[in-house]
């Protein structure tokens, strides 16, 4: 076991918004997560939409509340997605130190880091946006025991989340979060079918069409990598 | 072509993405028409104008229509073998239970399938085959991701993101095979329809 949070970098920033707002980079990132060409104008609207919460944590829960309460429906679904990608972020910086990777292979863990380290960024300043708190980054620990062994989990670990992601789509009510989830739901797919290509699995093992995952499938197995 | 010639004029006023659904189609249309010349697209004018129950009907004859040019660029590909002839045959596979998925969803929405066009697509070699594939599936990735937020039933919006997640998976494999990485960006791009249709336009013979 490696406890992957040593010199980890803080990957979201307090002021997540603020940075958004000054640096033309990062807000160019999140335009382009919102919808691309006239995503300024989304942008707004977003910021609009966003002016209601409802902090009914008990209610969120069901169906009927939550399509009462958007504002707390989509801040939970926001913040699951949140704690995912913190949990994928940590995983491959923990694998990128673990030094049974070298070359290509450990190119694409960087880049597939990176890229998980920019969605915990953009989840984090969604749920800031609905007027919620973004959950906290998890402690987490993988087991690093060889690099098979590794990239066979880093591809349960895409799949899963690409299910995780199919499973929230439906849930979501704001349409701006809906358009950022999906946005990094065919992300997700992609890693997904990089990393089974890799292992010499199909791309595709769904078929023609990918089965989604709930919450209550999807947390019993993150929770191994949770230090509690 | 005059509104009182559309097969359903009261469409030309709908909005699509802060433009109307005639200039919509009819934009379009006239680059498609400097290309093929105006007989080969006015069938796939008023088709397409025919097809539309509007909103979900509307968007899901859209996806049919690329999932018609995916299986058709898929299933007419010539001259590979190996692993690309092996993907090639996989994914227009399911392209084609995509196409079928969508036709049933349209109908079960109460709407008319759109017919399925004829393309044309450029005969190279497998890097060629690769490119226009890769091109092909990073377009479908967007087309589904710009158009599903617009998706009014639940069913269809959970339809349309189990198959743009394939789509993705096409994306990225095909990207491999061809020394591309599989996942350029952190985020990938929504296009609106008229994007879609401007990039698709030069396979679309009537």
């Amino acid at each position: 076991m490696v406890d992957s949070q040593e010199g980890r970098p803080g990957p979201s920033t307090p002021g997540a918004m603020e940075e958004l707002a000054r640096d033309p980079s990062s807000r160019k990132r999140f335009f382009k997560l919102m919808g691309g060409a006239g995503a300024a104008g989304a942008f707004s609207i977003f910021l609009a939409a966003c002016g209601d919460d409802d902090e009914d944590k008990g209610a969120a829960t069901t169906g009927t509340a939550q399509k009462k309460q958007s504002g707390g429906g989509d801040v939970e679904i926001v913040n699951y997605a949140l704690t995912l990608e913190y949990v994928e972020a940590d995983f491959y910086m923990a694998v990128g130190a673990s030094g049974l990777f070298k070359g290509k292979d450990l190119e694409l863990i960087k880049t597939i880091g990176d890229h998980e380290r920019q969605h915990v960024d953009a989840l984090t300043a969604a749920v800031e946006k609905l007027g919620g708190t973004p959950a906290t980054k998890p402690e987490t620990k993988f087991p690093l025991d060889s690099a098979s062994s590794v990239l066979d989990l880093a591809a349960t670990v895409e799949n899963l989340g690409a299910a995780a992601y199919l499973g929230q789509a439906g849930r979501i009510q704001n349409k701006e979060v809906l358009a950022a989830a999906l946005s990094i739901h065919t992300v997700e797919a992609r890693h997904a079918a990089i990393l089974n290509t890799l292992i010499k699995k199909s791309p595709t093992p769904d078929g023609a069409f990918a089965k989604p995952a709930s919450m209550d499938e999807v947390l019993p197995k993150v929770k191994p990598f949770l230090v509690s | 072509m005059s509104k009182s010639n559309l097969a359903a004029p009261e469409l030309a006023a709908v909005e699509i993405q802060g433009t109307t659904r005639s200039t919509f189609i009819l934009r379009g249309a006239v680059a498609a028409g400097a290309v093929y010349g105006a007989g080969a697209v006015t069938p796939f004018v008023t088709q397409a104008l025919a097809q539309s129950g509007g909103g979900d009907v509307e968007i899901v004859n859209f996806a049919l229509t690329l999932e018609y040019l995916e299986t058709d660029f898929y299933r007419t590909a010539t001259g590979l073998d190996g692993d690309v002839a092996k993907l090639a045959k996989e994914f227009g596979d399911q392209e084609a239970e995509h196409v079928d998925a969508l036709s049933a969803a349209v109908k079960k929405l109460g709407g008319t399938p759109a017919k399925k066009p004829t393309f044309a697509f450029p005969k190279g070699n497998v890097k060629a085959f690769l490119k226009l594939a890769q091109t092909l599936e990073d377009t479908g990735v967007s087309a589904y991701n710009g158009a599903a937020p617009a998706i009014q039933s639940t069913e269809i919006l959970a339809a349309a993101g189990s198959i743009v997640q394939i789509e993705a998976r096409h994306a990225a494999a095909i990207r491999n095979a061809n020394g591309a990485p599989g996942a350029p960006e952190a985020f990938d791009k929504a296009l609106q329809m008229q994007q879609v249709l401007d990039a698709v336009k030069p396979f679309i013979k009537a």
